[in-house]
């Protein structure tokens, strides 16, 4: 319990999550109908794998199709701003799925007809270079996460007012052996949800990965912060990949104009 | 063997415990608690004491080991994810009937604003024991003068309401202290009454209470006058309350 400015007694919220007292009585007053009905609702949760192009689903899973030696995932505007730009740029890149997913929290109640118009998460090939995502098995994949968090998620003995945002931090699973770009994260700073998930299969499955983490202070798409990402660029298993980084600023530059236009809060 | 288990409950106090345990002990992590069940989290290592062992990736639930002492703990460093917690101590419960572990003990927390007044004026410590680990450890446990955790009424709104065990703000405590008892594990819970806050001192006292009966660490010596056992702080818990203060705010 807390007592607020106002002096009103509210019920502060526990580090513990969720009250399990509160989720227990709603569990207990929540009939055997109710239960059954929540589990068909979890039932229709899916992941589901298109190909843009066709309208059609992917049968089987996207590895396997496409087996690969470098998987390169960024999460986040400016994160995949920076691979559209200094990556994806050079060389043939051809789509091959787009991922789509629902579950009970999305606004929308149809699930037989996910559209892949509304996709948010593609994946393309190097046409040119079998070897990312080529012919090579599983085990021998390497991958690389990129994301961004907000400065003020990092902790520091100093003020986060003094640190120079954006800059980038390193996790990696014991069985990168090639050095990082960047220092490593430092305890006690974490990393969670999605790039944590992957980070956390990789660890537990023995693949080699290293996530990317740009502490910035702006959120939105902007340029300082996804040039902050460029030491990866000079990464021994990301040789070949990059060409043409003058071409890369000029595309970034033009990514940059076209979201500035859609922001205008009068359009 | 002796399996330690924080609960994620109020204060985090059961998870603070298995670090400081972990920490000091210098325990092994010898594997990974690969579930959906919690929110995803890495981070390096939490216990790292030099530049060498500061690379390790930690992930959010993993299991440390130390075979002199025939001690597993499992630390837990996320929260449930909603609906799951259930699912999870099912999962965790078979595992630990399939390890043959002579005892598990729940390291967990209460709030203690729901303390009655008999609470208010004993000990914040409190203990269960699963009708199969009773008959071993009971009399030890009696020997220690251990208060047993009250039963309070089931539906408190109710005047005629039936008693049984609660325990308000312990996570998944309840349901693995009432799994424990009808899966017939030995399974003890550990936990003090505690209050939201700085809880690095209710820590110290749940695993010194904890020693009163593990003897997991012997004292230095015999003096009563000797300052606390040498608890280990892992050096993750720098910065608790989060980062420095800008200087302008002076």
């Amino acid at each position: 319990m807390a007592a607020t400015f106002f002096g009103e007694v509210v019920k502060a919220p526990c580090r513990a999550g969720t009250e399990e007292e509160e989720e227990d009585e709603e569990e207990r007053r929540e009939t055997s109908e109710d239960r059954e009905a929540r589990r068909q609702l979890a039932r229709k949760r899916e992941v589901r794998l298109f190909r843009r192009q066709t309208k059609t689903s992917l049968e089987v899973a996207l590895l396997e199709k496409y087996p690969c030696s470098k998987f390169i995932i960024a999460i986040g505007n400016n994160a995949v701003a920076f691979l559209s730009s200094f990556v994806m740029n050079s060389g043939v890149w051809e789509e091959v799925g787009c991922a789509k997913l629902w579950n009970e929290w999305c606004r929308t109640t149809d699930t037989t007809h996910l559209s892949p118009a509304e996709a948010f998460c593609v994946f393309y090939h190097l046409k040119s270079n079998p070897s990312v995502f080529g012919s090579c098995p599983r085990k021998n994949m390497q991958v690389t996460i990129l994301t961004c968090r907000h400065v003020t998620d990092y902790k520091t003995s100093e003020s986060t007012s003094s640190l120079h945002s954006p800059f980038l931090k390193a996790l990696k699973t014991q069985n990168f052996k090639e050095p990082p770009c960047c220092s490593l994260l430092e305890q006690p700073n974490i990393a969670h949800d999605l790039p944590a998930a992957v980070l956390s299969y990789c660890q537990v499955w023995g693949i080699p990965a290293v996530l990317y983490l740009c502490y910035t202070d702006v959120m939105k798409l902007d340029l300082v912060t996804v040039e902050a990402f460029k030491p990866i660029l000079s990464s021994r298993s990301w040789k070949g990949l990059v060409k043409n980084i003058p071409q890369s600023t000029e595309i970034l530059k033009r990514l940059m104009t076209t979201n500035e236009i859609q922001s205008n809060i009068y359009t | 063997m002796t399996d330690n288990v924080p609960a994620v409950s109020v204060g985090n106090v059961g998870q603070l415990a298995v670090d400081l345990i972990i920490s000091t002990l210098n325990m092994c992590k010898i594997g990974y608690f690969y579930t959906d069940c919690l929110v995803p989290m890495v981070g390096n290592n939490p216990y790292a004491t030099a530049e060498e062992n500061s690379a390790e990736l930690s992930t959010n639930a993993e299991v440390y080991s130390l075979p002199s002492k025939k001690l597993v703990a499992l630390q837990l460093r996320s929260i449930f994810i909603k609906y799951k917690s259930k699912p999870f101590c099912e999962k965790l419960l078979s595992w630990v009937k399939s390890s043959n572990c002579a005892k598990v003990v729940v390291l967990s927390s209460s709030h203690s604003y729901h303390r009655n007044d008999l609470q208010l004026r004993s000990t914040p410590f409190r203990y269960l024991l699963t009708p199969s680990l009773q008959k071993n450890v009971e009399s030890k446990i009696k020997s220690l003068n251990w208060e047993e955790m009250e039963k309070s009424p089931c539906i408190p709104e109710i005047s005629d309401s039936e008693f049984c065990v609660r325990v308000p703000g312990g996570g998944i405590t309840k349901t693995l202290y009432d799994e424990g008892c009808s899966k017939e594990i030995p399974l003890a819970v550990l936990l003090k009454f505690v209050s939201e806050g700085d809880n690095i001192p209710d820590a110290l006292g749940l695993v010194e209470h904890l020693n009163e009966w593990l003897q997991i660490i012997k004292p230095r010596c015999d003096d009563p006058t000797a300052s606390a056992l040498p608890w280990k702080i892992p050096s993750s818990w720098r910065l608790l309350f989060g980062s420095g203060l800008p200087p302008a705010l002076f």
